[in-house]
């Protein structure tokens, strides 16, 4: 049952890395390759009737976190206490923006919405790949200091940095340099998935020149990835055990690659939904590659004392996840046709519904 | 290790984020919840009757709807976090049943909820009228909902069911159908839902009012108050009675500490209790001061006879007296006489637009029109007697507060992020008070589209 709510926890989080993803991208290419309002307006229409759903993934795998795997809810919620709580305040300035920006016709008033819709997206972008770095590095759990445990060994908690920024210190932060550079290549996979969808949603004149920037992102992102996969066997060695057992994981980073290099073809493309396809599938293939590389561990440990956070040893008890399977089951079906509903009826551009205008 | 005082300050801080942001955070649902009802009805009555001001007056409340939505939306995904951030050791020990309950929520409602109102916002032109109506009365399914599945994560707090506690302290559930058959769940959705309909209709009968005093928007401004005085007059009756009586019997059978605290009582009378209408708890000497009471009512309402014994507060041994008995004596008195001018205030305003007299009675139009607070008071101060009188338990009679907190969050770290929600929020009720008060100002009818 576990492996059940394994699978499902994290097909949850990637739809949501894939859908409040394109969100923060938008943000991020409103931010800093919109030029006139019209564009603006054009990148705002696109996500206007969505970030609202896409924004529920995040709740419900909260929630299913929360009630699956409480012991991981409760000791990487309470250990990443504060980078936590800022993505919260982050998420508020975002859909505040959004929202209230056409409510007053006032130059300064849109500006200012605008720099905070813009830059909420981007700094979320840089945390939510922090996180993952954070969760592929380890954490202190136990807070060890000289080989004994001062907290329960589930327990941690991180600041926000340290100051050598060093991933490998004793008392880690949330920000080294590792997982800096995961943030960059988080914002570099969501700008050019943000750029994707705008280009499939509208037809606004900002599209041609997003296909050349899409183009030359995916060139630094190639890079990125290479150096962030070096790295990473440097900060925290993965026996890659999984991959060389099962061989069908292998599905994971080959679509992860298919999804990068795909993207290279950007100008080829016949149909608009393509290159949205391609970075959807990257990042599936490197949410996947990660998660299927650190099973069963969910959050690992960087101390000798205390053992990693599994799949085992955090889960609830076998009836709650039983009777939970029962209802999650008929709640996903319904999940998915309202999604289709949904795209059904906002199918095609959306250049004119006016999103936020009153 | 922590010390005592350390300790303390952790958990006040903790606690006062939780009050806090929950606080804010339901100033939204009960508009949503009860607004969401007077909209679908608004464009039933357009489609059974053809009359354009109503269509009007649904897209109008559309418009604050939305707004009101998405503050509610970011309000509450902290509160989602904060179980995890604030309340590490009470979400592992009880994840596994109240962590049930909220992942239900975000399946069957928010889910519902956040996907048809993209529909329903900027359907209309796509979607018909009949189409539009259905995806507004999924809107609104979905907010009722949610109210549901978190009254019953509320409800296993309050009293706990259908669970077994292993040795290491940990609660598992034995019986998830017990979640939704627990006996302080449905009075508490019932009276819970009356009220924020309340808080919708005196919402829409008050901006309505504010129309006909300032001679604007004529015809919009009867419908909202005619429409706004029905559906309060049902709902203030509703919230005192059955619903106020039964989730009242409710805390008397299994939190009569909590009871006795919030009425006031202090001594156990024998031959029957009275109740007590004004007088100020004095904790020190454990009694009531400047009382004015009406004898042997409180033991009637309560077990239907004059003489019923009702345990008093100085019976139960002080350790499990709520910490805050005199908040929760005042927020309980708050909600009652708020309710109680409610009740006399629709039915004044009933009676008179049943005369017809309504739309000509200034002085009435004002007091509607300043009653928009009140609804709001209330309801926070009945979630204050039922949090309050909670103390000093997390889960009653199970887990203490001290328990629940998260171990390796300092005081300073939780105060840091108090002073910034207060920041943050501060800064978004203005914004959205000023919203609203320029929706209103510009009124329905012209321009309305949103588009
Ligand atoms: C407009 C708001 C409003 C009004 C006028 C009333 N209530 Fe209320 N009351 C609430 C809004 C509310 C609430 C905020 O919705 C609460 C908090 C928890 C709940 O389910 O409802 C509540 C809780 C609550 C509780 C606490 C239950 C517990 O401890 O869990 C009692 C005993 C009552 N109510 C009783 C009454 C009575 C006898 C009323 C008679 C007039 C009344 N309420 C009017
Ligand atoms: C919407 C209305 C609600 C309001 C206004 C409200 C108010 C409060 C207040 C004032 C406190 C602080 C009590 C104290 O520390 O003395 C509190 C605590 C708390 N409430 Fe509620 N509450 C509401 C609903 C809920 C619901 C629906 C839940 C559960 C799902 C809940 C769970 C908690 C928890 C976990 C705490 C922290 C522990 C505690 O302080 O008791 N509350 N709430
Ligand atoms: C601890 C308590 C609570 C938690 C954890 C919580 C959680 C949430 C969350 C995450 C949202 C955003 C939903 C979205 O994105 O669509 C939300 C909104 C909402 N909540 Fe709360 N909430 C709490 C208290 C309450 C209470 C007491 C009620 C009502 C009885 C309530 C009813 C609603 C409603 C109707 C909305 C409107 C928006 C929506 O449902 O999407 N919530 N809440």
């Amino acid at each position: 049952m576990e492996i059940f709510w394994f699978v499902v926890l994290n097909i949850m989080l990637v739809t949501y890395v894939i859908l409040d993803g394109y969100d923060f991208g938008a943000g991020i290419v409103h931010l800093f390759f919109a030029r006139t309002d019209e564009e603006k307006q054009s990148i705002r229409n696109s996500i206007g009737p969505f970030w609202d759903a896409n924004e529920v993934w995040l709740i419900a795998s909260g929630g299913v976190l929360f009630f699956a795997f409480p012991t991981l809810y409760a000791s990487s919620f309470s250990g990443f206490y504060l980078p936590l709580i800022l993505v919260l305040w982050l998420l508020i300035f975002r859909a505040v923006g959004l929202e209230l920006r056409g409510q007053v016709h006032n130059h300064l008033w849109e500006n200012l919405w605008d720099k905070a819709f813009g830059i909420a997206s981007l700094l979320l972008a840089v945390f939510f790949g922090a996180a993952l770095g954070n969760v592929v590095r380890g954490v202190n759990l136990g807070m060890v200091e000289n080989g004994i445990s001062t907290q329960e060994p589930h327990y941690f908690f991180l600041a926000l940095w340290n100051p050598t920024f060093d991933p490998l210190a004793e008392h880690q932060g949330i920000i080294d340099w590792f997982t800096i550079l995961l943030g960059v290549v988080a914002v570099v996979t969501l700008t050019i998935h943000g750029a994707n969808w705008i280009i499939l949603k509208t037809s606004s004149p900002i599209n041609t020149r997003l296909k050349g920037i899409i183009f030359k992102l995916n060139v630094v992102l190639a890079i990125l990835v290479v150096l962030s996969a070096i790295l990473w066997h440097y900060v925290k060695p993965v026996p890659l055990t999984n991959l060389r057992t099962y061989y069908w994981t292998w599905i994971f980073p080959v679509a992860g690659f298919v999804g990068l290099m795909g993207q290279f073809f950007i100008r080829k493309f016949k149909k608009d939904v393509t290159g949205f396809l391609f970075s959807s599938l990257f990042i599936f293939g490197s949410f996947t590659t990660t998660v299927a590389s650190l099973f069963p561990n969910m959050l690992p440990s960087t101390n000798e004392v205390n053992p990693s956070l599994t799949v085992y040893n955090v889960a609830a008890h076998e009836y709650g996840l039983t009777v939970g399977a029962g209802w999650f089951i008929i709640a996903a079906i319904l999940v998915i046709a309202y999604f289709v509903i949904q795209l059904r009826v906002f199918k095609g551009k959306m250049d004119d519904i006016g999103y936020g205008e009153h | 290790m922590v010390s005592i005082s350390a300790m303390d300050d952790m958990i006040l801080y903790n606690r006062l984020q939780f009050a806090f942001t929950i606080t804010f955070h339901y100033l939204f649902p009960q508009l949503t919840m009860g607004l969401s009802l007077l909209i679908v009805y608004f464009k039933w009555k357009f489609l059974r009757t053809g009359i354009i001001d109503y269509n009007d007056a649904a897209k109008f409340w559309m418009k604050i709807f939305a707004l009101n939505f998405a503050m509610g939306v970011v309000t509450g995904i902290p509160l989602e976090f904060q179980f995890g951030t604030n309340w590490a050791k009470f979400s592992e020990l009880t994840g596994g049943i109240i962590g049930q309950t909220l992942a239900m929520e975000g399946m069957f409602s928010f889910f519902l909820e956040s996907s048809f109102l993209g529909m329903f916002l900027f359907g209309e032109k796509l979607l018909g009228h009949k189409l539009h109506f259905v995806t507004g009365l999924m809107v609104f399914i979905g907010a009722w909902a949610s109210g549901f599945l978190i009254l019953a994560t509320h409800a296993w707090m309050q009293h706990p069911v259908g669970y077994e506690v292993l040795e290491n302290g940990r609660f598992i559930l034995t019986n998830f159908s017990a979640l939704f058959k627990n006996p302080w769940l449905l009075p508490s959705y019932f009276h819970n839902q009356a009220a924020s309909l309340i808080t919708s209709a005196f919402f829409v009968a008050s901006v309505g009012a504010f129309y006909l005093l300032s001679n604007k928007h004529i015809t919009a401004g009867r419908i909202f108050v005619k429409t706004g005085v029905v559906f309060g007059l049902i709902a203030s009756l509703l919230v005192a009675f059955p619903t106020g009586d039964m989730v009242a019997r409710n805390v008397v059978k299994y939190q009569p500490v909590k009871f006795a605290a919030m009425e006031g009582v202090f001594e156990t009378e024998k031959g029957g209790s009275e109740i007590i209408l004004i007088g100020q708890p004095d904790m020190v000497n454990k009694k009531l001061d400047n009382k004015i009471a009406v004898p042997k009512i409180l033991s009637f309402l309560t077990y239907q006879r004059w003489d019923a014994e009702i345990k008093g507060l100085n019976e139960f041994a002080d350790p499990i007296h709520p910490t805050n008995v005199p908040g929760l004596y005042y927020s309980y008195h708050i909600m009652v006489g708020l309710g109680t001018i409610f009740i006399a205030t629709m039915l004044a305003c009933a009676v008179m637009l049943w005369m017809k007299k309504l739309y000509q009675a200034r002085w009435l139009l004002w007091i509607l029109m300043i009653m928009i607070p009140f609804p709001y008071i209330a309801n926070t101060a009945g979630w204050y007697t039922t949090e309050l009188g909670r103390q000093p338990w997390l889960v009653y009679n199970l887990l203490k507060m001290a328990d629940g907190v998260s171990p390796t969050v300092s005081g300073g770290n939780a105060l840091f992020t108090l002073l910034g929600f207060i920041g943050l929020y501060i800064l978004l009720g203005l914004l959205f008070l000023l919203l609203v008060i320029k929706i209103v100002y510009k009124g329905p009818g012209s321009n309305l589209a949103v588009k």
